[in-house]
């Protein structure tokens, strides 16, 4: 299990180092050593009672970080996941420990990978909506950030 | 991991030693089938009402995914995806159907699925097996399927995140990965439905 958290991790790192320098940031918050990338989400399905954060997270610093934990006003249920594909099979994995945020190093919050988890949603969050909630971080300590939701299909392959 | 690996070698070998013994016994080529078959009869709770039973679907292609309401990334974009390749068939697939197993029938009562799958295109039929058929099921689409407990006291589901394609005759004609492109699993179903 630790493996594929590690392979997870080191699978985002590299990806989020192409797509760092592939786009540009809209919406950057900066914390301490850190800027937050663009936090979205997409429209959750009617009938579903669970929603994906996504971000991009920088450490500009010289001392690794870690992301403890997110709230969420919309649902007191927020959970650091991790996705991963094992042959055809579909894992996922809570993350106790947090997510680490390597010095010098951008972390990809994305589809297929790791995200927030919002669970035990009441209603559904439709695209045009914000997602308010925070993010804490060991050394950053706590962040507010909005999470902008976009189209059910956001992201996904075309 | 080294298990699943394991298990798959002697799986492997297993195959390659039973298509040797049928080429020397028979001094013949096996005839083209597909070597594990793949699917089963079924006769599930639908969340249009009734059942869908299997015996029905003769001479009807169809395609089958396994998932739950609680899934966020596989299920959705999966079924976004399918419904956006049936939308591109229009009327040439109108008889086509997606179904929707439920892994998760301890939550996914046929209301929630019916609920879940209005989101997509109306071809996107859930079923919603006891947790027997579920067995019998996944057994016989050779889907794996646990829960994972969460932090909260809850939990959440891995299970395999392949499309089946079923032929009329319900054998496996083709499977679509997750995340496949969008004109592969396009020409998938074009060629299983002889578009």
């Amino acid at each position: 299990m630790r493996l594929i958290k590690e392979i997870t991790f080191a699978a985002a790192l590299t990806i989020a180092s192409l797509a760092d320098a592939a786009m540009g940031h809209a919406d950057e918050i900066k914390a301490g050593n850190l800027i937050i990338g663009h936090p979205w989400s997409r429209q959750s399905p009617m009938g579903g009672s669970v929603a994906a954060g996504f971000m991009t997270i920088q450490n500009t610093g010289t001392e690794d970080d870690r992301l403890l934990k997110a709230t969420a006003e919309i649902t007191s249920n927020v959970q650091l996941h991790a996705m991963t594909m094992d042959g055809d099979v579909m894992k996922m994995a809570e993350m106790p420990d947090g997510i680490p945020i390597p010095a010098g190093q951008t972390v990809e919050l994305k589809p297929r990978s790791l995200h927030i988890m919002f669970m035990g949603l009441a209603s559904p969050v439709m695209e045009g909506e914000d997602i308010k909630g925070t993010l804490v971080f060991e050394k950053a300590g706590t962040v507010d950030i909005d999470y902008e939701v976009m189209a059910p299909n956001a992201g996904m392959g075309q | 991991m080294i298990r699943a690996i394991r298990y798959g070698a002697l799986g492997m070998a297993a195959v390659l030693t039973a298509i040797f013994a049928y080429t020397y016994f028979t001094g013949g080529t096996p005839p083209i089938k597909p070597m594990i078959d793949i699917g089963g009869p079924f006769r599930l709770a639908s969340s249009k009402g009734g059942v869908v039973d299997s015996n029905d679907l003769t001479g009807k292609p169809y395609a089958i995914f396994f998932g739950f309401t609680h899934c966020p990334e596989v299920c959705p974009t999966t079924l976004y995806e399918m419904s956006a390749v049936l939308g591109k068939l229009g009327d040439k697939a109108k008889d086509f159907h997606v179904f929707f197993v439920t892994v998760d029938p301890g939550r996914d009562t046929v209301e929630a699925m019916r609920d879940y799958v209005a989101n997509f295109d109306p071809r996107v039929e859930a079923l919603v097996p006891t947790p027997e058929q579920l067995q019998q099921i996944a057994k016989d689409f050779r889907v794996y399927f646990a829960k994972v407990p969460t932090s909260d006291g809850s939990y959440t589901m891995d299970h395999t995140a392949t499309v089946f394609l079923m032929d009329g005759e319900t054998h496996l004609a083709s499977t679509i990965a997750f995340g496949e492109n969008q004109e592969t699993r396009e020409a998938k179903l074009r060629k299983l439905l002889g578009l």
